[in-house]
């Protein structure tokens, strides 16, 4: 079954193509990687994904609906989360709270004023779920903000997998973070692609991350898709090695 | 556990906050009995209690949904004619007023409040002040309605009755310090569970990052509609209350200067904390009392002493006990 189905998207800003007619399909239970060097467009095609603005041109479809103009939260609501290249987060919140907010928003208690003992009750099962899959639990009474970048990263993927979203977008997961901390967050993604099953499209630019994890990948360039395959096939393309592979060593 | 027995506080770090709340609530309880021994009047504790009620309910916008009013005297003086205008001219009863001046000033802001809540930061407030002195110019303009700038008189809270009970609110100044209180704890009490609520907490994933919180499904504009709408109405209670207090209503309650009082209160109290706001207006009200007998640049000092409090305790005079980032 096809998760996500991206159909000749383009995005201009004015005079400038950041997206140029990108194609791209992913199947259910995929992790599909993007990648691509600085400009290539990737964080603009993620922000037509995930609802920020639509494309100019082209459509999205998502789980089989058509999904190109539909806002943000409708999205959400469709089974799509994501997290960010810099974390966004509820600093002043502990962790618990985070996930708390983010259950409540799942469960469809967002305007609710009050909660019974049976709803409290799912709510906190939910909790505790989100924060051992993501082995946040010895960290759940702390402020997120005072917490480590990547648990900090791992707070916020925990946040977004409280929606049991049907894709999971990562926008650089491991951006800016140490050797043991990439680790961390890159098993985190693994635990959730081959034990759980979740569909994943990630943006990255740590190369052993990308290969080792994926799939499939994308290779973006300048707007245009450059390549598309598994990462053998990737790493022995003479045209992603001269436009981007070349340059990053 | 159960949404009740989680205090607001708990969310924002308070490190006690029953503690808070019980040494607030053993001096509202017994403030007319120390008081006077400290030269204060029962009148100025319930000064206290409208304009702490006010900068609370102002402060569900601010310091739990992180978006900054600049014009909540608009309701707050919108509740005092509505109170007013209905013992006048409807019926002399004290609930009935209260109720006319929530609904008032309640559906005021709940109607402007659909048109600016796409509205950030600066232009936010800006368009806030700008309703604000819209209703201004109206309640000093309407001179047969309003008594215009000599504001509406001609009016008296009623005694209640309470079945057989007939509580004299009108004369007994300390019945009526209590009748306050009982408001005050209902209304804060209603607070106090809409923070701890599912909706609560969404407010303050609003003000934490809207961003995440879009990506999580809430519909942020909505909820800052609502947010406003209930903020706007607990607003318009204090100044109900302000009206039967004083039996008096004036244009000076819905001024952007009044706003910019309650902005203060809430500030220098903490933003942050429950009962900031109420710490922030009780500082507030008796430093006017007691500078305005001696200079009538009152204003001044508490200037000074706003700027010292935010300077050196930028988390306000409750924020002191609290924990967080340092941010």
């Amino acid at each position: 079954m096809t998760m996500l189905d991206i159909r000749n998207v383009t995005k201009r800003f004015g005079s400038l193509v950041a997206v140029n007619d990108v194609s791209m399909r992913v199947e259910a239970g995929e992790l599909r990687a993007i990648i691509g060097p600085n400009g290539a467009g990737k964080t603009t095609f993620f922000n037509m994904i995930s609802g920020f603005f639509a494309p100019s041109a082209g459509d999205i479809v998502f789980g089989g609906t058509t999904v190109t103009k539909l806002a943000v939260t409708e999205r959400v609501a469709m089974g799509m989360a994501r997290t960010f290249q810099i974390t966004e987060i509820f600093p002043e919140l502990t962790v618990r709270e985070n996930i708390r907010i983010g259950v409540e928003s799942a469960l469809g208690f967002r305007q609710r004023f009050w909660l019974g003992k049976r709803q409290v009750a799912g709510v906190d099962r939910g909790i505790e779920e989100a924060l051992t899959h993501t082995g946040l639990t010895g960290q759940a009474d702390r402020l997120v903000g005072e917490l480590s970048h990547g648990d900090q990263r791992a707070a916020e993927i925990a946040t977004a997998l409280t929606l049991k979203p049907r894709l999971l977008l990562l926008d650089e997961p491991t951006a800016g973070m140490g050797e043991h901390e990439t680790y961390a967050v890159a098993n985190l993604i693994r635990r959730l692609h081959k034990n759980s099953a979740y569909t994943i499209v990630l943006i990255e630019h740590d190369m052993r991350v990308v290969f080792n994890l994926a799939d499939k990948i994308t290779v973006l360039g300048e707007g245009k898709m450059l390549a598309e395959g598994t990462p053998a096939e990737i790493a022995g393309n003479p045209v992603v090695q001269e436009a981007y592979l070349g340059k990053a060593e | 556990m159960t949404a009740a027995t989680v205090s607001p506080n708990t969310q924002t770090g308070t490190a006690r906050p029953w503690l808070t709340a019980a040494i607030v609530w053993a001096l509202l309880l017994t403030v007319p009995f120390w008081l006077p021994m400290l030269g204060g009047y029962t009148a100025l504790a319930a000064r206290v209690l409208v304009f702490g009620l006010a900068a609370m309910s102002f402060n569900l916008l601010l310091g739990f949904t992180g978006v900054m009013s600049f014009g909540h005297a608009a309701y707050f003086g919108l509740g005092a004619y509505g109170a007013g205008l209905t013992l006048k001219y409807i019926a002399a009863s004290t609930p009935l007023a209260i109720l006319a001046g929530i609904l008032l000033g309640g559906l005021a802001g709940t109607l402007f409040g659909l048109f600016i809540v796409r509205r950030r930061g600066v232009y936010f407030a800006m368009v806030t002040v700008a309703f604000g002195q819209i209703a201004f110019y109206v309640a000093y303009s309407w001179d047969s309605l309003t008594g215009g700038y000599d504001g509406l008189r001609g009016f008296s809270r009623a005694p209640l009755h309470l079945g057989p009970l007939t509580l004299d609110i009108v004369n007994n100044d300390k019945i009526f310090y209590y009748f306050l209180l009982a408001v005050f704890a209902i209304a804060t009490g209603l607070q106090g569970l809409l923070l701890a609520s599912p909706f609560g907490r969404t407010l303050l994933a609003i003000r934490e990052n809207e961003r995440r919180a879009r990506f999580l499904g809430i519909p942020v504009e909505r909820h800052i509609w609502m947010s406003f709408s209930i903020s706007c109405c607990f607003t318009a209670l204090a100044g109900a209350l302000y009206a039967l207090l004083n039996n008096f209503a004036d244009p000076m309650g819905l001024h952007y200067s009044l706003s910019g009082e309650i902005v203060i209160m809430a500030v220098m109290g903490g933003m942050r904390a429950f009962w900031g706001p109420l710490a922030g207006a009780a500082l507030f009200v008796i430093l006017q009392d007691t500078i305005s007998s001696m200079t009538v640049n009152w204003m001044s000092f508490v200037g000074l002493i706003f700027v010292l409090v935010v300077l050196f305790f930028p988390r306000g005079m409750l924020g002191i006990f609290q924990k967080g980032t340092g941010k």
